[in-house]
């Protein structure tokens, strides 16, 4: 037990309120600035009722969700049994494995868009001109993240004994790996999910350098001719991922203090 | 050999996504850089020495290093803040949360959140001209390099506070007990004991901080719609438009640039984390 | 090298909103003595440490060393050495420098830090390590240089908190002699906290046991282990068989036979604690008892009888003469004349 003086509690205080001020007053502003009725100088919600209204905002939206859906799904059908199978049957492989899920890190994502040109026409030209073809470069930006979240779920419990047990009372590798493994580690995949999402539905470079109409693309674009609406879209964007991840905490409260790192980690993907 | 390729079978699909949508693009950009219409050559290498090449570059490099380091300073304060609170308390966790989401949603939400506070009509704006008559926009400097490093900071410091809280948590408390047990004032355990064994871990997460301002893309391609100040929105130029210098394929050659200054800068950065971790398990 | 201060707590009581870590805890510790605080996690062994070293506040009562009143003495102030239980050794300074840490905030020179840490770690054999980092040392050797930091400084008081608890068994027996070794040649006042019982009869001169946030028994380890005051103290110190016995007169009457009843005995019936080694098993046809199993531990054996009520006792005795014994045999139990304690028995 450390003794607080005064002078220390109040210095801690001031500083809290700099930084609830700093960090704080461009989201109410936003909230503000998105319920201005700029004629008549009253409020409306008329900027948010855009979200539903405006054709082309309403479907991006759609497209966004659709892509963030699509990316998880994607994420963990790929990532989960290689990482398994990786741990028990190919050890020697892990070292090549972890250093490609973090590669992404160190490569911007606006260096993939540019070379991702020539790849893309082979991809529209097999699976179409949809914006969901992103999904594929979006499991890329999301590996490192989800990577480590399901790598720490799988540290803390003892997967060789988990599936030998499995194995020897007759279960195949799908039915192992889906009833017996998965819901072990559930915190982690819920990690994981948790940040793809939120990772895709910020995503601007890749989607707008392709011309795929993303939400964030399209927050751009009315932008420069509807402020209150592009601002109303940032902000229940950023409500949303904040609710996302602080279910996300509450979900897996509990858990030592690498929760912060199973949470999130430092992106080099805005 | 042969049983190891076997067993290795099921890697494919992963290895397959990670090829095609990462590897391949990176590969062509590096390639790319040194080829001109098919044939070796050095052309566009060349063009990164322009002038409004290497002024972006040198811009990046500014707009990178100034945000990583008042956002490593204000973040290690606040990470500070966060971590000498109640572990359990709400308001550690709801910080910690919306740290997450703003160093993650970055982009273009913040972009906008600035034009709401700061703009032509923002709100803070609005007010400072009612109450003292002054006109915060006027010049349009939010969408200037100034305005980006005050904007970049808004994303800095969270992610500042998320890399710098679990080294800040590896201070074991018996280290500072040892000290004070030992004849240490509070002031001496920070100079001889916390400071040493953090400063690896900060100066890393400062260089992850630059590498993370450089290769930032979408807040500046938000606020800036005309011009290149930077590196990033002259890839844009050049990517949106083939004829910037007359060169096509620019874009390939100041890729290539991004990824040697952001390689180098994660090698360092990987450097410095390992010997932390080694401390401040 | 040092001559020992004494060491008073005074009713000390700590507590956390409602629940109290320490119950008015009063403890005399005479110079050059080392004394152990022995007790379950809980007790309130550690508090009482930490609230010497002046890491912790009482909520009243108070801290003499030497015959000052230190209760308001910062910890940095008080002039005592401490070891703590496992990764207290800075990381990013070399053994040498750990050892010398405490002399550097004392202002010494460089010279002098040096050398005075060079003896320091020739006094637990560890010179050969001087330029080592913490993570190149096993947990023993690590424990070993906190020791000799926490001595370097010359300290009034030596505080150690669970030293070997972290440790391996074999190395926690083997750095325990040490601890005392090193602890007697210096002769500075020292207060051993540790959950172990072995361990604080094996080091201490005189032994405390607690239980929460009370002093139970404080006495040299023969006397604690032979006449146990309460029966905490007799359950947590050492085995014991428990058995019927009946108490008057200042005797108690069990097993056929009559012993002393120790100071704290309840009046009438109730349970005996008797020390396995206390046990004596006769071979006799006639007798009502009969061995249930005898388990082999090498040097020593222990019998298992069953009496005649049905429940089982534990004899301790040399492997030579437990060979003699094997289940199914009948004998008579019956108990050394040294005095027991006899305790409530709450099943009764």
């Amino acid at each position: 037990m450390r003794r607080r003086t005064l002078g220390g509690k109040v210095f801690r205080a001031m500083l809290w309120v700099a930084f609830g001020l700093f960090f704080l007053f461009p989201l109410y502003a936003m909230a503000d600035f998105s319920t201005r009725n700029l004629i008549s100088g009253g409020r409306t919600m008329q900027a948010w009722q855009n979200l539903i209204a405006d054709e082309a905002l309403y479907q991006s939206i759609v497209i966004s969700l659709l892509l963030a859906g699509f990316t998880v799904v994607a994420m963990l059908l790929v990532l989960v049994p290689t990482m398994i199978w990786v741990r028990l049957r190919t050890p020697w492989a892990k070292g090549m494995v972890e250093f490609l899920c973090l590669l992404p890190l160190t490569i911007p994502a606006l260096v993939i868009v540019v070379g991702l040109r020539n790849v893309y026409l082979w991809v529209t030209y097999f699976l179409g001109e949809s914006a969901l073809t992103l999904t594929f470069v979006y499991v890329v930006l999301v590996l490192p993240f989800a990577y480590r979240a399901i790598d720490a779920a799988l540290a803390a419990i003892d997967l060789k004994t988990l599936a030998e047990a499995a194995r020897s009372l007759g279960a195949g590798w799908a039915t192992t790996i889906l009833r017996v493994v998965v819901p072990n580690i559930w915190s982690g995949i819920l990690s994981a999910a948790f940040i793809s999402i939120a990772v895709v539905l910020g995503e601007y470079t890749i989607a707008s350098l392709s011309g795929y109409q993303t939400l964030q693309v399209q927050i751009v674009q009315i932008g420069k001719t509807d402020g209150p609406t592009s601002v109303a879209a940032s902000l229940a964007v950023l409500l949303f991922g904040f609710v996302l991840l602080l279910v996300l905490s509450l979900l897996t409260r509990g858990r030592r203090r690498a929760t912060v790192e199973n949470v999130v980690q430092p992106g080099v993907a805005a | 050999m042969l049983r190891r390729l076997r067993d290795a079978l099921p890697l494919l699909p992963f290895l397959a996504v990670v090829v095609i949508f990462l590897i391949i693009p990176t590969v062509t950009v590096i390639v790319s850089a040194f080829f001109a219409d098919g044939a070796f050559s050095l052309a566009r290498i060349e063009a990164l020495f322009s002038g409004t090449a290497l002024a972006a570059l040198w811009k990046s490099v500014l707009l990178s290093a100034s945000t990583a380091l008042i956002g490593a300073f204000l973040g290690a304060v606040l990470a500070w803040l966060i971590v000498s609170s109640p572990p359990t308390s709400m308001v550690r966790r709801a910080v910690i949360s919306l740290c997450s989401v703003l160093a993650q949603f970055g982009g273009v939400a913040l972009a906008f959140a600035f034009l709401a506070t700061i703009g032509l009509n923002g709100v803070l704006t609005l007010w400072v001209q009612q109450v003292f008559g002054w006109n915060l926009a006027g010049s349009g400097w939010l969408y200037s390099l100034t305005g980006l490093i005050l904007v970049y900071t808004y994303f800095q410091i969270p992610l500042m506070v998320i890399v710098f809280v679990p080294a800040l948590e590896g201070l074991r408390e018996q280290w500072r007990e040892a000290a004070v047990s030992l004849g240490a004032s509070t002031w001496r355990y920070w100079r001889e004991v916390a400071v040493p064994l953090l400063t690896p871990a900060f100066l890393g997460s400062a260089l992850l901080l630059f590498a993370n301002a450089f290769a930032a893309y979408a807040t500046a391609a938000a606020l800036v719609s005309q011009g290149s100040p930077i590196l990033p929105l002259l890839i844009r130029a050049a990517l949106t438009s083939e004829v910037v210098l007359g060169q096509s394929g620019f874009a390939y050659a100041l890729a290539l640039e991004m990824i040697i200054v952001v390689a180098v800068v994660m090698v360092a950065y990987n450097a410095l984390v390992r010997r932390t971790a080694r401390w401040l398990r | 090298m040092t001559t020992g201060v004494a060491v008073e707590l005074n009713e000390l009581t700590r507590l956390y909103g409602s629940v109290k870590a320490l119950d008015g805890l009063s403890l005399h510790i005479e110079p050059g003595e080392l004394v152990a605080l022995l007790g379950p996690s809980g007790c309130g062994k550690t508090t009482a440490l930490r609230i010497l070293a002046g890491l912790d506040e009482a909520t009243s009562g108070t801290v003499s060393v030497g015959g000052k009143d230190v209760s308001n003495v910062p910890a940095n102030k008080r002039d005592m050495g401490m070891v703590f239980q496992a990764y207290s050794l800075f990381p990013h300074l070399t053994v040498l420098d750990n050892v010398a840490f405490g002399l550097k905030m004392r202002g010494k020179a460089k010279s002098e830090r040096m050398s005075q840490a060079a003896d320091m770690l020739d006094l637990v054999g560890l010179s050969a390590h001087k330029h080592k980092y913490a993570s190149e040392l096993s947990g023993g050797q690590q424990q070993r240089v906190a020791l000799a930091r926490a001595l370097a400084i010359q300290p009034r008081v030596l505080l150690l908190d669970e030293p070997l608890s972290a440790l391996d068994a074999k190395v926690r027996a083997q750095l325990r002699d040490e601890i005392r070794r090193v602890q007697l040649e210096v002769g500075t006042t020292t207060l051993f906290v540790t959950h172990d019982q072995e361990e604080a009869l094996a080091v201490a001169d005189r032994v405390g046991v607690m239980s929460q946030g009370r002093l139970e028994q404080l006495a040299a380890p023969a006397d604690l282990y032979a006449n146990p005051a309460t029966p905490f103290v007799a359950e947590f110190v050492g085995l014991n068989n428990k058995v019927p016995a009946q108490v008057s007169g200042g005797q108690a009457h069990l097993l056929g036979t009559s012993v002393p009843a120790l100071e704290g005995s309840i009046a009438g019936p109730g349970l005996a604690m008797v020390r396995p080694e206390s046990v004596t098993i006769v071979a006799d046809s006639a007798g009502t008892s009969t061995i249930s199993s005898v388990a082999f531990l090498g040097p020593i054996s222990r019998v298992y009888a069953a009496l005649a009520d049905g429940s089982v006792i534990s004899a301790q005795m040399a492997s030579s003469q437990a060979k003699a014994f094997s289940p199914g045999d009948p004998v008579t139990v019956g108990v050394e004349p040294t005095g027991v304690l006899v305790v409530k028995d709450d099943a009764a």
